[in-house]
């Protein structure tokens, strides 16, 4: 099958090894990826904090660029920025009909990466192998807004050796918000923390999760949690691409 | 308007000294967790609650379409059933209603029972001035009397006091003696409430819903001391907000469904009261003269808006429930008497946004309260929109104008966005500590990220973009096939 990937600009700027581990998984299901490279970021950021018109601009290069793929998918690997996508940007061209009409067709083509394996590709093993306790961060976006609930749990649960844990109130926001982080980082800052602890609580090895934003937010938590001395053992974090690429 | 009551505070400076009193903020998360265990279980015995939600969405809609023919209604109804009925268009008229029937009575004494609209308008200062003493009957609006305190929340406006901080108030303020357990203070607070409701001439009281069918007002509470207001004064005014309407019976019945469930977790509350009018011939209790008072106060002004939808909230506070951040910095953070998710939008959308003190961005737009909402107001997007607003209108900080400027300039751009890049790896890469690869609390004297990395370390953009990789895998990919076609 020919698609399109959406990475999201976290995963094209920071965590490539992310990409790279959705590109081996989806290749290996046989699909041909093709990714625009004209395309940047969702603009989410922007849309959030009120800039509707600066959004506009960003999102006109996001659609246009996948427009131009005919692919019959696009596969996000995050989230948050499908739901901006989806959700947030039709209101933003309602008056404007060209962009509305390519916007719905880039729209309908949408799905999230472990949406897309289990709805689409109709496989829940993709022969992963990850002997480690894991538990799941259900990101409010992914999990609310757009409602991809099952899809990543089932990939999860037929991983071999991979033990699921569920963690506290695993749908409950991380604090990252976007520019939410930057603007109010004291609450965001609250309720990272408080994410982190319900983490730890559950045990787990690993926390994984379809979101990148979300999960360079915990991870960021973690980590500071670690070398002040609240959290005495490494707990990695890591995309469910990757462990769905996973042959330990 | 008194629905701001901490505008001397921005959003920072109210949520950190909410974040830091350890008391009030544990206060507030353990009862967020017993109202999510207690909801989450009675809507799951309730396979049709989706439909529910959808009807009393629907028929919430539908008044907001027709105010005024509900208005009416309901005005004419309650008439023919004996209240005498005031329109307020707003705050003021109503405090000038309400005075005028004080006045009216050489009234001095009053006993009051739940009413949001009266905190909106700041009725209790205004009859205090006036010289009329009165005095909150239920539990947790005497605390916050007698403290001299808002309320936290819209239901429960008292969550963040315990009962040792309870039984001392009362110890100071009113000359108790007893210990902190709460059933001796209920017992003292019923023991100074009985003198009251039987000298007060006047009571007051708010209205969950009015029916406009039959021109009844109706009262939720748990303890009771809302039927005393309503039946031991002789003279009753009850507020009414134009936005609590409900067609008929059937309508009510739907709301009550969601209302108690949605708010504490219960089924039903213990009392639950339907008013139709005041005393008739041959009752033994009632008023004998009902005063209704509608009022509007900034409503109509949502409607054909896009907050339009925050006029079917019914004031559950399922939403701050929910909400994680209302979980941090409780209700005080915000700064109205409105708290949370809902109030924020409503909040914002009836003072406009120039006193606000950052308020719609105490929210990470994780659409939980919308998800909770028994009436399914989508209030993540409507806190966005109110952000969409302030900055048409440019009540946004000026200082991130240009920075915003500049993300839009390198998200829009691919060849901007390169360039960027790769200025900021090496830049990135100085500043991080070398062995976690993160830029950790040593990077919290630049201005942007120090907010982040005083409570987190922050990833450093990585050596090559995934898109580079991607290039040169497709390359090496497309050759391979070609060649795995050749030794064919
Ligand atoms: S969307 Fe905002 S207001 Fe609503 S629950 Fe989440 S943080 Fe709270
Ligand atoms: S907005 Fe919805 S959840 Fe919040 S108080 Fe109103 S009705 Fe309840």
């Amino acid at each position: 099958m020919k698609i399109a990937l959406f990475p999201g600009c976290m995963v094209d700027m920071i965590y490539p090894e992310t990409g790279i581990a959705a590109v081996n998984v989806l290749e290996r299901l046989g699909c041909e990826i093709s990714l625009p490279d004209k395309q940047v970021c969702c603009g989410q950021g922007l849309v959030n904090s009120g800039y509707a018109d600066g959004t506009r601009s960003v999102a006109k290069n996001t659609i246009k660029a996948y427009d131009a793929c005919k692919e019959d998918f696009i596969v996000s690997l995050t989230g948050s920025c499908m739901n901006a996508i989806v959700n947030d940007y039709p209101p933003l061209f309602e008056d404007d009909p060209v962009f509305s009409a390519k916007l719905r067709s880039v729209t309908s083509r949408f799905r999230e990466f472990t949406q897309f394996i289990v709805d689409e590709l109709g496989v829940t093993d993709v022969g992963a192998s990850f002997p480690h306790t894991v538990t799941f961060h259900k990101s409010c976006h992914s999990t609310r807004l757009l409602g991809i609930k099952e899809q990543p749990l089932k990939l999860l649960d037929n991983v071999a050796g991979l033990q699921y844990i569920e963690m506290e109130h695993a749908d409950r926001c991380c604090g990252f918000g976007g520019t939410f982080s930057f603007k109010e980082p004291e609450i965001s800052g609250e309720m990272v923390r408080e994410k982190c602890r319900t983490i730890i609580e559950s045990g787990a090895e690993v926390v994984t999760g379809v979101d990148s934003p979300c999960l360079m937010n915990i991870k960021g938590a973690l980590s500071r949690m670690r070398s002040t001395g609240e959290l005495d053992r490494d707990i990695r974090v890591m995309h469910i691409a990757r462990i769905l690429d996973a042959k330990e | 308007m008194a629905i701001l009551y901490n505008t001397d505070q921005n959003l920072r400076e109210r949520a950190s000294s909410c974040i830091e009193n350890d008391f009030k903020h544990n206060a507030i998360e353990t009862a967020q967790e017993t109202f999510y265990v207690k909801r989450g279980q009675l809507v799951e015995e309730m396979p049709d609650w989706e439909i529910i939600r959808d009807r009393a969405a629907a028929i919430r809609n539908d008044v907001t379409k027709n105010l005024d023919f509900y208005v009416k209604q309901f005005a004419e109804r309650a008439e023919a059933n004996g209240c005498i009925m005031h329109y307020a268009p707003d705050g003021e008229d109503a405090l000038w209603e309400i005075l005028g029937i004080f006045a009216d009575h050489g009234a001095a004494h009053a006993v009051k029972s739940k009413s949001m609209m009266s905190e909106e308008i700041g009725l209790n200062e205004v009859l205090e001035q006036a010289g009329v003493d009165i005095i909150e009957t239920d539990c947790a609006e005497n605390i916050l009397q007698t403290a001299g305190d808002k309320p936290s929340h819209i239901v429960v406006p008292a969550l963040h006091f315990d009962r040792e901080a309870i039984a001392e108030l009362y110890r100071k303020k009113r000359g108790y003696e007893g210990s902190s357990v709460p059933e001796e203070i209920t017992h003292f607070l019923r023991s100074i409430l009985r003198e009251e409701f039987l000298a007060a001439e006047v009571g007051v009281r708010g209205c969950n819903f009015a029916v406009a069918e039959t021109g009844s007002t109706t009262l939720v509470t748990n303890e009771g001391n809302g039927r005393m207001v309503d039946t031991y004064p002789k003279v009753q005014i009850i507020l009414v907000g134009i936005d609590r309407i409900v067609p008929d019976l059937e309508a009510l019945d739907t709301m009550m469904c969601l209302l108690p469930r949605s708010a504490v977790g219960a089924k039903m509350t213990a009392y639950f009261s339907v008013d139709s009018g005041p005393r008739k011939p041959g009752e033994v209790d009632g008023a004998e003269e009902v005063h209704i008072v509608i009022m509007d106060n900034g409503r109509h002004t949502l409607i054909n808006t896009e907050f339009e939808a925050m006029l079917r909230c019914c004031r559950c506070g399922a939403c701050l429930n929910i909400c994680p951040v209302y979980r941090h910095i409780t209700g005080h953070g915000y700064g109205s008497i409105y708290p949370g998710p809902m109030g924020i939008v409503l909040t914002a959308a009836l003072e406009g946004y120039d006193n606000l003190g950052g308020m719609p961005f105490a929210c990470s737009l994780c659409g939980a309260c919308a998800e909770h909402c028994p009436v399914e107001i989508p209030l993540h997007d409507l806190i966005r929109q109110h952000r969409i607003n302030m900055v048409e209108e440019h009540k946004n900080n000026p200082v991130e104008v240009p920075i915003f400027k500049g993300l839009e300039l390198m998200w829009s751009n691919r060849a901007v966005y390169g360039t960027a890049m790769a200025a900021g790896r090496p830049i990135m890469k100085a500043l991080a500590d070398g062995e976690k690869g993160a830029m950790d609390e040593s990077s919290a004297w630049i201005p942007i990220v120090k907010g982040w990395t005083s409570k987190r370390d922050f990833d450093v953009l990585a050596p090559e973009l995934f898109r580079t990789w991607f290039k040169k895998h497709k390359k090496e990919r497309n050759a391979g096939s070609e060649e795995g076609g050749q030794d064919r």
